[in-house]
């Protein structure tokens, strides 16, 4: 089994997340993570899905949703592209952990952004290994609760999602 | 020019050249109803179920190639529609389903009849709608109109609250986008030419996507330039006529035996439209072992999805064929093709006499009026039908393959009839009969010519025939032994009554029958214990194909 992650650019219409993951349910695949959010055009959003599977389910997943009227263009994310997730963390403190956590968040650069008596919330962003990493540095501190966005993805250079072509206009 | 939304969806069918639609009228459909009784302009036939709608409309885009329209009201008249709408999904049929929903004060509030039906219809459609504002309610419906007809066919639902059917906006009539057939990419075409040019015993399959594409004459000149001999799946029958030398007849779980043969001798498969079911294919890691495949189809995620291909095209039949041809050079040796005739006049010799209800079939062929259309349910008589009866023409034989929908055969024959005026040849069995008999019905209303064959064995044919072969004839629940006397039945609903017992009643009942231009229900008693042979059981290669009865 291998991570794969895909990029889409689908309406921004009420019911396209359901048509996606109701897709994803039926043909039984396993996804790690999916993240929606706006672009710079309103008329689309960009999804992005981390799948777990192998070379068939990755071509059938990108040809089935390809099918679906919604979804505009469609990419698989090469490794080379930049990876991003954004990690916030709610840590158990006291007076005599609170300075390694700080100095531990320096060295992942993250930022504190909320301390209390027996809490401190930290924000990082980065690939997902390097928050794998920062969450395991934080564990025997006891992690009260953690939320990860999923990733999400982006190509180098100037070639862009929306310069596809739209599989459903060259059939 | 301001129009209701009622009357604008009225005008959108118009721009789209329906003249006819099935449908049965309800609370939130009112105003849809009254805007087709003030316009005055289509047809629209009631039928006694939804279900009988959707299947009708089915049948009227399969034996026309038009798309097929059906409306229903909120909650259990769209919930109705659900297997038909199904059906015409997994067969790829275009067809735009038409429901009403409640007002937008009461949505979301499980008010009476209230059903979120584009979520329940999801998975069985290409894509629905749902319109909440009279100004998009046109663009939608041609919206619709284009995403069913075009690339791989299928079900759109539009979902109109009852407000917006209500509510004005300004309407202008538009002409309807037609999409053109796309070309091909040619380095697919040359490359699938060259891989054909190196075979020598190549194999053409037909499936479903040659009668979409209109592609009857391509996979004709095909055929007779490779000098290749031709399988069709139970949805390709008629897109390659049946009397054609080169005519192998159906291939799959009940195809003949030398289309099993020819399919394993081949050494290139050349696949027309189909996606390699689990009913012809059957076990699609060895299906095509070792062989050169070629694919041709519109839908992408088909090709290596069942079955891993060698070569691809995708794209439009017709349009890739035509592309194809050209690159191909005319066939040298004949070896491969004599020797598969030669399997086939053996085939043909070997063939034990036929039991009455086959019988019924091939003299049903011989003696149905020239110009018809078969429609079937599901079951044995369905592949007799498809074994025996001779399709020369695409668009003649309405089937459900994908789904399998026992009940699908009556609508579709209502929708048949009315799409193509022609004489429809019904055949059934007395367990799909009985589970949408009440559009007996509505082909009396309308004077309908549909000669219904029911095959009554008194049992489940084709459950009873595995629980014989996979379940040591405990016969659970299919020796139903309906009491039903059919011919007063028939007689109840207005219609004739007719009754074949033996081998001597077949012509002259049949004769009858079909000089009838109004429905006609023929009773043949036939016995339960009649099978559908060949067989090859599921999951299993072609060499086991099972031509004598065995348990």
């Amino acid at each position: 089994m291998n991570h794969y992650t895909i990029s889409a650019l689908v309406s921004n219409k009420s019911g396209v997340l359901t048509r996606v993951s109701a897709l994803f349910a039926r043909r039984g695949y396993n996804i790690d993570s999916l993240s929606v959010c706006a672009t710079e055009d309103e008329a689309y959003s960009r999804m992005t899905i981390v799948l777990n599977g192998d070379d068939y389910i990755l071509g059938q997943m990108m040809k089935q949703m390809d099918k679906l009227i919604d979804v505009k263009k469609i990419q698989y994310v090469k490794d080379d592209a930049v990876f991003r997730e954004l990690l916030l963390i709610k840590v158990k403190t006291d007076s005599t952990t609170r300075s390694e956590i700080h100095e531990l968040s320096q060295i992942f650069r993250a930022n504190i952004v909320d301390v209390s008596n027996e809490a401190t919330i930290l924000e990082l962003t980065g690939k997902p290994i390097k928050l794998d990493g920062f969450v395991n540095m934080l564990r025997p501190y006891g992690i009260l609760e953690l939320a990860r966005t999923g990733v999400t993805a982006i190509s180098r250079g100037t070639a862009c999602i929306k310069d596809l072509a739209d599989y459903k206009e060259l059939i | 020019m301001k129009k209701i939304g009622a009357e604008i969806l009225i005008n959108c069918l118009k721009e789209q050249g329906v003249d006819t639609v099935f449908g049965y009228p309800g609370g939130t459909v009112l105003d849809i109803y009254d805007a087709l009784y003030r316009d005055g302009n289509i047809r629209h036939v009631i039928t006694s179920h939804e279900q009988g709608a959707a299947h009708a409309a089915d049948g009227y885009a399969r034996s026309t190639g038009k798309v097929g329209v059906c409306i229903a009201t909120s909650g259990p008249g769209a919930t109705n529609l659900v297997t038909g709408i199904a059906t015409a999904f997994m067969d790829s049929i275009p067809l735009v389903a038409i429901t009403g929903n409640v007002g937008i004060q009461m949505l979301g509030r499980d008010s009476f009849q209230e059903i979120d039906i584009t979520c329940i219809t999801m998975p069985i459609t290409k894509h629905n709608f749902i319109v909440k504002d009279v100004n998009e309610l046109a663009d939608v419906v041609r919206e619709a109109f284009l995403i069913a007809n075009s690339g791989r066919k299928g079900p759109v639902l539009i979902d109109i609250l009852k407000n917006v059917q209500i509510a004005e906006a300004d309407y202008e009539e538009a002409i309807p986008v037609k999409k053109a057939r796309k070309p091909v990419a040619k380095e697919a075409v040359e490359s699938a030419a060259e891989a054909i040019a190196k075979s020598t015993r190549p194999l053409i399959m037909v499936g479903g996507g040659t009668v979409a594409s209109e592609a009857a004459e391509e996979v004709r000149l095909l055929a007779e330039k490779l000098n290749a001999p031709v399988a069709c799946t139970l949805m390709g029958l008629g897109a390659f006529p049946a009397s054609h030398p080169l005519f192998l007849g159906m291939m799959g779980m009940h195809g003949t035996a030398t289309a099993a043969k020819a399919c394993m001798e081949s050494d290139c498969i050349i696949a027309v439209g189909t996606r390699f079911s689990d009913r012809v294919a059957l076990n699609r890691d060895r299906f095509a072992k070792d062989k050169t495949v070629v694919q041709i189809d519109i839908d992408d995620s088909e090709i290596n999805k069942n079955v891993p291909v060698t070569h691809s095209v995708l794209g439009d039949v017709k349009e890739s064929l035509k592309t194809l041809l050209p690159l191909l050079a005319d066939a040298k040796s004949h070896a491969f093709a004599d020797k598969v005739s030669a399997w086939k006049k053996e085939e043909a010799k070997k063939a034990k006499m036929p039991e009455l209800g086959h019988k019924i079939i091939m003299e049903a062929a011989r003696l149905a009026p020239k110009e018809h259309v078969v429609c079937t349910d599901v079951g044995q008589h369905q592949m007799w039908t498809a074994q025996y009866f001779p399709f020369e023409k695409p668009r003649t034989l309405c089937t459900s393959g994908g789904l399998g929908t026992m009940g699908y055969g009556f609508g579709a024959s209502i929708g048949a009839a009315i799409g193509t005026g022609k004489h429809v040849v019904f055949i059934t069995g007395d367990g799909s009969f009985n589970m949408n008999l009440n559009e007996l019905s509505t082909a009396v209303t309308n004077k309908l010519p549909i000669t219904i064959l029911l095959m009554n064995n008194h049992a489940l044919g084709m459950v009873r025939q595995w629980q014989k072969i996979f379940y040591g004839r405990r016969f659970s629940q299919t020796n139903v032994q309906k009491q039903t006397d059919y011919v007063k039945f028939a007689e109840s609903f207005g219609a004739v009554g007719l009754k074949i017992e033996k081998e001597e009643d077949i012509v002259p009942v049949l004769t009858k029958a079909f000089s009838i231009q109004e429905p006609v229900l023929v009773d043949c008693r036939i016995s339960e214990d009649e099978n559908v042979l060949p067989m090859i059981k599921p999951g299993q290669t072609y060499d086991t194909i099972m031509t004598e009865w065995e348990e």
